[in-house]
């Protein structure tokens, strides 16, 4: 790629790139800029400067507390994906063309739907008088109904689903880049299925594996809508924060405080995983 | 060239291999039609034929890397359709090499050997042993993509063997090489097969590369062995049809047989002359045949001799050390002579009328195939 703009061509790539350009930095830095002057101000009219809203916010435990337990949603989210993903990754570049096909459009059904109703129809399985309560109480599994609304569990199973394309996407895509007969060399030397798995396969889908990860991680860390509706009142995560501050209790510098935490603990984490990428690909 | 083979390492037995009654479908399509094959210990042998023959489905069946649909698969008289491709010991060498991408040289190397749980002291000698026996030494550290499609060649060469399999698989192996380096990579298999005794199959679709390196050739096609020997069997005496034009070059004559006795027949060719031709088929006066000859058992003659054939040279090509020309009979039927070309003689030697058997030529008869 590199070298192939040369002196003239720049100058037009430039110009066609102003739109996009201009957009952002009306839509995207400007508000983003604007954030960041709020959480330093006193009042929501960008007035005085005060470090009492971060001041409030770092030296609150319950609000440290909610950063931790909106990092740690992103990761687990994240670990259980990978955890599914693979198996499904494995059977998909196992399969014939009729039921990759299949299984192309189950891993995409739930981009197909609303978050909304997806987030719902979460709920009409994990509630108490749900689908997976009934079931398990009909297989005698368990002899009273769990409780799986508004726990962690609850959320990351629903977010799990929710962000299950996120991960698959990426990771088929280069799993399937993986020349077969690196596995049949493997398993040809001795190695075992395991073996071959964790030498050859996980190795060379790892790229896949960290998109995906930067994807489900931004993604559930965010998550408004499932973190609200499954999460409900008992759980809160940054974003639910947010949302409270700003338009319930109005106070604006401290919401902006929270954005901006966020913001920097989204971008740490994918900047964790693209960390990794450079170093799975120099070692 | 002859190949002086080298003694044998006494602690390494070579062991046959034996497929009995191999099919094999994918789906409704039969890939693999009653395969039967006797490899014998420290033998390499070809399987030649066009793509999509067969030849790859009948060696991932050995590997272990399918279940065929039906027969068996013995080696050392051991039936091994059971075992998995771990545990049979087999190794194996594919035309994309399939080399460890992100492993260096001396991981890819030592690859079966941590597979089978040897100490890290066996793998580092094994590895060292290996790279000079392909001749590699000092690229331990490299990774595959900084090496030629040769030198991937070596390194997978040594993975497959520093295991010390006992039977060799090689899948078009040459396929992706230079012509120059391909004849380099033949002597360099051949001299390990023999030198580790390993008893090896070699798939291709490239009939000078089983020529050379092969001890017998098994000719496929459509899922089936057409014919089995050595190259020279196979060169001088094809069975079939199909092996005589596959391997090699070779001019076709319809004829009639006249008269028939011991395996010897006299046949009238559709120019009018008459051969005189052996063969073991059983043909009897009457009967509609093919004549088949090889170009350099041909010679291009001024006049009318027994058996000759009216021609009409239209264009001589020197090939190297070869002259090949083409000429056409009176009917139009086109075929090609080949003759040595002696130094300094020029592409267009001569007037020639007529084409002849050479003295040592041994046309082939084959029955006349169903149009
Ligand atoms: N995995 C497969 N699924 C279905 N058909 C296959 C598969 N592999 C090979 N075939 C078919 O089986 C036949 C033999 O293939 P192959 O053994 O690869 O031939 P060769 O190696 O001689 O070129 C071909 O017609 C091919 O299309
Ligand atoms: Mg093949």
């Amino acid at each position: 790629m590199s070298g192939a703009a040369t002196g003239e061509t720049a100058g037009v790539e430039w110009r066609l790139a102003a739109p996009l350009g201009l957009t952002y930095l009306a839509f995207f830095a400007a508000p983003l800029l604007i954030l960041l002057v709020m959480s330093f101000s006193v009042d929501d009219n960008l007035g005085g400067f005060s470090l009492a809203a971060w001041a409030k916010f770092w030296g609150d435990p319950f609000y440290r507390g909610v950063v931790w337990d909106t990092l740690r949603l992103g990761l687990v989210t994240v670990a259980m994906t990978t955890l599914f993903a693979y198996p499904i990754a494995l059977l998909f570049i196992a399969s014939g063309p009729g039921l990759q096909r299949l299984l192309l459009f189950i891993v995409l059904l739930p981009l197909l739907t609303s978050v909304v109703i997806r987030t719902f129809a979460w709920i009409a399985i994990l509630s108490r008088e749900g689908v997976l309560n009934q079931a398990l109480l009909a297989l005698g599994l368990t002899t009273a109904p769990l409780n799986l609304l508004q726990t962690e569990l609850g959320l990351v199973i629903a977010l799990m689903q929710i962000e299950m394309p996120l991960m698959l996407l990426p990771l088929i895509t280069v799993m399937r880049q993986i020349d077969p007969s690196l596995s049949d060399a493997s398993r040809a030397l001795g190695g075992s299925k395991w073996r071959t798995f964790r030498k050859v396969i996980l190795p060379l889908s790892l790229p896949g594996w960290i998109a995906g990860a930067t994807l489900v991680f931004a993604s559930a860390t965010t998550a408004f809508i499932s973190q609200t509706v499954i999460g409900g009142a008992r759980l809160v995560y940054l974003p639910t924060l947010i949302w409270q501050q700003a338009m319930v209790v109005y106070n604006w510098p401290f919401a902006a405080v929270a954005s901006v935490t966020l913001l920097v603990a989204v971008l740490a984490g994918v900047s964790l995983f693209a960390m990794l990428g450079r170093f799975a690909r120099t070692a | 060239m002859s190949l002086q083979a080298p003694a044998i390492p006494p602690d390494i037995q070579s062991q046959p291999l034996t497929l009995d009654a191999i099919s094999h479908s994918y789906g409704d399509a039969l890939a693999v039609n009653e395969v039967t094959l006797e490899v014998r210990a420290g033998e390499l042998i070809a399987l030649l034929g066009p793509s999509g023959c067969g030849k790859s489905t009948l060696l991932r069946i050995v590997a272990g890397f399918i279940n065929q649909t039906s027969g068996r698969v013995v080696i050392a008289d051991r039936v091994v359709d059971a075992l998995p491709p771990n545990r049979r010991e087999v190794g194996i060498v594919f035309q994309s090499y399939a080399l460890f991408p992100h492993m260096t040289v001396a991981e890819n190397i030592a690859y079966g050997l941590e597979a089978r749980g040897e100490s890290k002291t066996t793998c580092r000698e094994r590895v060292k042993e290996m790279l000079a026996t392909v001749r590699m030494e000092g690229f331990a550290d490299r990774k595959p993509r900084q090496l030629s499609g040769g030198q991937q060649q070596r390194v997978a060469l040594a993975r497959a063997l520093a295991v010390r399999p006992r039977i060799l698989l090689l899948d078009e192996p040459f396929a992706a090489l230079d012509k120059n380096l391909r004849l380099d990579m033949q002597i360099e298999i051949k001299r390990l097969q023999r030198q580790f005794g390993l008893t090896a199959i070699l798939v291709t679709h490239d009939q000078d590369e089983a020529m050379s390196i092969a001890d017998r050739i098994a000719v496929m096609s459509k899922g089936r062995i057409e014919q089995l020997g050595s190259p020279v069997e196979i060169y001088d005496q094809p069975e079939t049809l199909f092996v005589n034009d596959f391997i090699g070059s070779s001019n076709r004559f319809a004829g009639v047989i006249e008269s028939a006795g011991e395996g010897a027949y006299s046949v009238r060719l559709a120019s009018g002359a008459l051969w005189q031709v052996t063969s073991r088929k059983p043909f009897a006066p009457g009967d509609r045949v093919v004549a088949t000859i090889r170009p350099e058992q041909l010679v291009l003659t001024d006049e009318a001799t027994a058996g000759s054939i009216p021609v009409t040279l239209k264009l001589s090509l020197p090939i190297g050390g070869e002259l090949i020309h083409d000429v056409e009979t009176r009917s139009g039927e086109a075929f090609k002579v080949a003759a040595g070309r002696r130094p300094g003689e020029p592409a267009s030697p001569m007037a020639a009328t007529h084409c002849a058997l050479a003295p040592h030529a041994r046309p082939i008869l084959f029955p006349q195939p169903a149009a």
